[in-house]
């Protein structure tokens, strides 16, 4: 469904990332992971729309998405987090998860001034999803706090119900064990791989955690400085001479 | 006893003055706390709103209509539809083109838009300040001793009335509206809320045309209450809402509410126990020193760098 082709991105004399190519099919998770620096976020970044790349093609479903604005991007199911939690603070839980369905609601600058059938209809469907979300992935108790005030774990997974209401084909998560202790990044493994089974949906991962990223990865794609350096399954990378040395430095 | 009637009356006079540049202030802080710029049209646009009042009270007048809740409530809503779309408007002109770039240069914009809309209306209406209909006459008194008297006339009590029929409505409005939703989550994290698909370009309309609306109902209150309005009308009252929206914390609405309180009473107090002549003084030395002390104001968060 998403095809990565020849990906360039030039920052002034910086290569940071020099022909990447990565796909992702339907009901698939897909890795990124290599050293620090090596520009596994430029290439998000690039996918999400935050940068235009100086170079290749991203197709989503067939269609050029490269340059295009992030909005633009992200209204076609392509959804994505940060490695930093990036929640509205100041607003409560369950608000975190209704502005984000936002636009799947009547908008209109008066709808709200009267509380119409139809106003009041969409606001239910819209609370019943975030509820089901809420209750997913454990924060049902948390829906009236403030987003800022929850636990660190507790706001990761915020994270990833207020991408999953907005409906996404395709989930991008930028680090999302970072920060969690082991009981939690166990916690979240099992939400990922539920998102594939349950809701059809696919990730690609840039992920450090290697436990994790070899415990739930379809596919796993190694960049170092900016280049490719190996694609393939779990059992490939782990044994792949390249990645070992890219890691561990050579012997 | 006559020195409590006094102090009563500024009072009055006070929080009279001071919820209109609450009203006004609204808008000042509504835009700050979205794209954390500072419209210097906002003034203008208020003006504009007690000249469109004027004109449809006149024009209602000659068209003999005499039942005065009708000319107010179309009076309101004539001033509120055209205030509503020059704030659109300014924003789609002069600032949307200019955002995102150097801090400077939309407050540049800002001042520019000011300058035009003052002189359109000069060259529009004329220079020369036009008298506005005292509609709302009279009042009652109470409370006397000695040769002081205590009043509060009408136009008085219906400022009060609006203002907080109109603050309670915003407040309702933000908190629990979807457009209101919205404008907090784009005033948040304006990047997150554009990822989230929601259309941030069209909320921060809304803000410009929720804040131009409210001024629009301060242009009204206050042409009747001072009885003329000329070009320069919203040079001062937009300084001082202004004033009014730091001195709470600009980007919190109950800020410029309670700011404008705050400035309304100090000026009506600085008239009516040294000089009228030092109201003006006092509330930007106020200002000088809230921007000295606290620069985030009453109710201001501290500014958080945004990643």
């Amino acid at each position: 469904m998403l095809e990565v082709q020849n990906l360039s991105m030039r920052f002034g004399g910086l290569l940071a990332v020099d022909q990447v190519s990565l796909d992702v099919q339907e009901h698939e998770i897909v890795s990124i992971i290599g050293p620090n620096g090596a520009g596994k976020t430029t290439v998000f970044n690039c996918m999400s729309g935050f940068y235009k790349p100086s170079g290749g093609k991203i197709l989503f479903r067939g269609q050029e998405i490269q340059g295009k604005p992030d909005y633009r991007i992200s209204r076609l199911g392509l959804v994505r987090t940060f490695q930093h939690v990036r929640l509205f603070g100041r607003m409560t839980v369950v608000e975190n998860l209704m502005v984000a369905q936002h636009r799947h609601l009547n908008t209109n600058l008066l709808s709200g001034l009267v509380a119409t059938p139809n106003y009041r209809a969409r606001e239910q469907k819209a609370l019943d999803r975030a509820s089901y979300w809420l209750e997913r992935v454990g924060l049902m108790e948390m829906a009236n706090r403030e987003a800022g005030n929850l636990a660190y774990g507790q706001q990761r997974r915020l994270e990833i119900a207020r991408c999953m209401v907005t409906e996404p084909q395709l989930l991008m998560l930028d680090e999302p064990a970072a920060g969690l202790n082991p009981a939690e990044t166990r916690d979240l493994d099992q939400l990922i791989i539920s998102l594939k089974e349950d809701y059809n949906v696919s990730v690609v991962l840039i992920e450090h955690d290697m436990s994790l990223v070899m415990g739930i990865s379809d596919r796993i794609n190694v960049i170092s400085q900016g280049r490719p350096l190996a694609s393939g399954t779990p059992d490939e990378i782990r044994n792949n001479d390249d990645v070992i040395k890219a890691y561990l430095g050579e012997a | 006893m006559q020195d409590l009637l006094y102090f009563g009356q500024q009072l009055i006079n006070g929080l009279t003055i001071g919820s209109t540049y609450a009203l006004i202030a609204i808008g000042y802080t509504m835009v700050y706390g979205i794209i954390g710029m500072i419209n210097f049209a906002h003034g203008e646009i208020y003006m504009i709103g007690a000249y469109t009042a004027l004109i449809t009270i006149t024009g209602l007048a000659t068209l003999g209509v005499t039942w005065l809740p009708v000319i107010l409530l179309i009076a309101l809503i004539c001033a509120m539809i055209v205030s509503s779309s020059m704030g659109w408007a300014v924003e789609r002109v002069a600032y949307r083109p200019v955002r995102g770039r150097h801090r400077l240069i939309p407050l540049i914009s800002a001042i520019g838009m000011s300058i035009f809309l003052q002189n359109y209306v000069h060259l529009a209406q004329g220079s020369r300040n036009i008298g506005f209909p005292a509609l709302i006459e009279g009042g009652f008194q109470f409370g006397s001793s000695g040769n002081f008297q205590m009043s509060i006339s009408w136009i008085q009590i219906v400022i009060f009335v609006t203002t907080f029929v109109c603050m309670t409505a915003l407040s309702l409005y933000i908190s629990r509206s979807r457009i209101g939703r919205a404008c907090r989550a784009v005033s948040q994290d304006l990047g997150m809320a554009n990822l989230l698909g929601i259309d941030t370009n069209r909320i921060i309309s809304a803000t410009f045309v929720i804040g131009a609306a409210l001024a629009a109902v301060a242009g009204l209150l206050l042409g009747m209450y001072y009885g003329s309005v000329d070009p320069l009308f919203g040079f001062i009252a937009g300084l001082k809402a202004f004033t009014a929206a730091v001195l709470g914390g600009i980007g919190s609405i109950p800020g410029a509410m309670l700011g404008g309180l705050i400035l309304g009473i100090a000026e009506s107090m600085t008239s009516g126990y040294l000089s009228g002549e030092y109201k003006d003084v006092v509330s930007f030395g106020l200002l000088i020193l809230i921007l000295l002390f606290k620069p985030t104001g009453l109710l201001g968060k501290p500014e958080v760098e945004k990643i």
